[in-house]
């Protein structure tokens, strides 16, 4: 309890002071994870709205398939990018190995199943309600798709920042593939794995209040820009 | 003109790391970079050779894996037979000791198993695994871990039993472990020095020069691998055998307490 409390006060310390390092750290976590979130969507939203949209026969196992790719393991994850990009991997030459690049592929292939099945369960349900409609209006495939993310865009927005919730506060994959290097590739959760490691709780659990108010912030920043909840509208 | 602030902030952004001039990438064992030595050399190279050291603060049996991949340029480990073993196997060009530091065991303030009377690291084993007190083991494969069951086997015991707990994880995990057990567990002197949840814990046996522990710099061999640093290796090398090195190394202390002392030969 005594260190939560110290933990809460040097979370406190560290913002007011804008610590330098606190900075350059949660610039990064900022970066990559939004980084990722913003290149999942772009493949995630629109797969959704695909797969909400289309009939195949191959749909419910595509489906289930995504489903499950949702609790893809991290560490798992971060393995595979990390063989696939060590020097003595396929695409070792491309030298991207401990660079903020890889970890933003890492969580992208990561957070994508997240962003699409979420999405893909919200257009299913506007589907349902703008089939006839659309089908009336002759409107095409991408017509409908392009629709359909227009009109679910505050249920998208739910689905991206979930992405983004997932990412910026896991710590498997960019510990393995990022290396938690110094003034190169440290964000906060692996800063935080770090200060554990030192058995300096109160500076890891400051560095745990910091992440959480920064999931909060963003959430709350997207939620203004965006204008939703307001009360005149529903 | 907040658009122009935000280009040029980014132009100055790219153009200050493109000028940061020779950057290399080094894997090392935890209980160097937790140490705090790390803190202290890494600014003093890159004053004197222009060098930013980038650390990979991983176990040694990963620390050795990264090398012999080709994603660092060299490494600093501490674990001489899987060091000779990495060489035969081509992925490096020499071993060049720099320094060592010592091991010791932490345990219960109240010393259940009465280690502390030993006169032997191996008596100081003996004694707990007779007690079948808890023993925390890093189990990791690391350099502190290899050390660790050496030291067993010398004992003559093989641990195994509810009272040995192989964790898997890297040194300060492992003490926050012994420490949330209140369990006996073999650290390197820093880790322990630094490390903040001693809880109930105390140091009960130390000075048993087998317990002696050396680090050796390895730079990755660019025959195998064309793309590493090899001239940045070797040029940290020797900073790292310097009298600068030296004065650095030999005049750490944490707490009061010398930590590393520097043996480098001269070649």
């Amino acid at each position: 309890m005594n260190d939560i409390l110290q933990g809460m006060a040097r979370a406190a310390r560290l913002v007011v002071t804008l610590d330098a390092d606190l900075v350059e750290i949660t610039a990064l976590s900022l970066q990559v994870s939004l980084g990722a979130a913003v290149i999942a969507s772009a493949i995630g939203l629109p797969l959704g709205a695909w797969l909400a949209i289309n009939r195949f026969p191959a749909r419910r196992v595509v489906i289930a398939v995504l489903n499950a790719l949702m609790g893809l393991p991290p560490v798992v994850v971060g393995l595979i990018v990390y063989v696939l990009f060590s020097r003595s991997g396929p695409l070792g030459a491309l030298g991207l190995l401990f660079t903020p690049t890889v970890m933003v592929i890492a969580q992208v292939i990561i957070i994508t199943p997240i962003v699409a099945s979420v999405s893909h369960q919200a257009i299913r349900e506007l589907w349902a309600d703008y089939h006839d409609l659309l089908i009336s209006l002759k409107a095409n495939r991408l017509q409908r798709i392009v629709t359909l993310l227009w009109d679910g865009r505050r249920a998208l927005m739910t689905a991206s920042l979930a992405g983004f919730g997932r990412g910026v506060g896991e710590v498997g994959a960019i510990m393995i593939v990022g290396g938690n290097i110094d003034h190169a590739t440290r964000v906060l959760t692996t800063a935080i794995a770090l200060e554990t490691g030192k058995g300096a709780f109160d500076m890891a659990l400051a560095l745990g209040f910091v992440l959480i108010g920064l999931a909060i912030s963003v959430n709350l920043a997207l939620h203004f820009l965006s204008r939703t909840e307001r009360g005149s509208r529903w | 003109m907040k658009f122009r602030t935000i280009i040029a902030a980014a132009a100055t952004a790219v153009f200050a790391t493109m000028a940061q001039a020779e950057e290399m990438k080094m894997s090392v064992t935890t209980s160097f970079a937790n140490s705090g030595l790390a803190e202290v050399l890494l600014p003093e190279i890159e004053k004197d050779t222009g060098i930013t050291v980038q650390l990979l603060v991983v176990g040694t049996g990963q620390a050795l894996k990264l090398g012999a991949e080709g994603d660092v340029d060299a490494v600093l480990v501490h674990a001489k037979a899987a060091e000779e073993k990495w060489l035969a196997e081509g992925n490096g060009t020499h071993r060049r000791e720099i320094m060592y530091n010592d091991f010791i065991f932490v345990g219960p303030s109240d010393d259940p198993a009465g280690a502390a009377k030993a006169d032997k690291a191996t008596g100081a084993l003996q004694a707990i695994a007779a007690a079948q007190a808890p023993f925390v083991s890093r189990g990791d494969d690391s350099g502190t871990h290899k050390m660790e069951l050496s030291l067993w086997k010398a004992a003559g015991i093989e641990p195994q039993g509810d009272w040995y707990r192989a964790v898997g994880q890297g040194m300060g995990a492992a003490l926050n472990t012994a420490s949330g057990m209140n369990a006996y567990i073999m650290s390197d002197r820093a880790s322990w020095l630094k490390f903040a949840n001693k809880g109930d814990l105390k140091l009960v046996f130390e000075g048993d020069p087998v317990l002696f522990n050396q680090y050796a710099f390895l730079p990755v061999n660019p025959a195998k691998h064309p793309h590493v640093k090899n001239d940045l290796a070797n040029k940290l090398e020797a900073w790292l055998v310097s009298d600068r090195a030296k004065a650095l190394i030999d005049g750490y202390m944490l707490n009061g307490e010398k930590l590393f002392t520097f043996n480098a030969k001269a070649e």
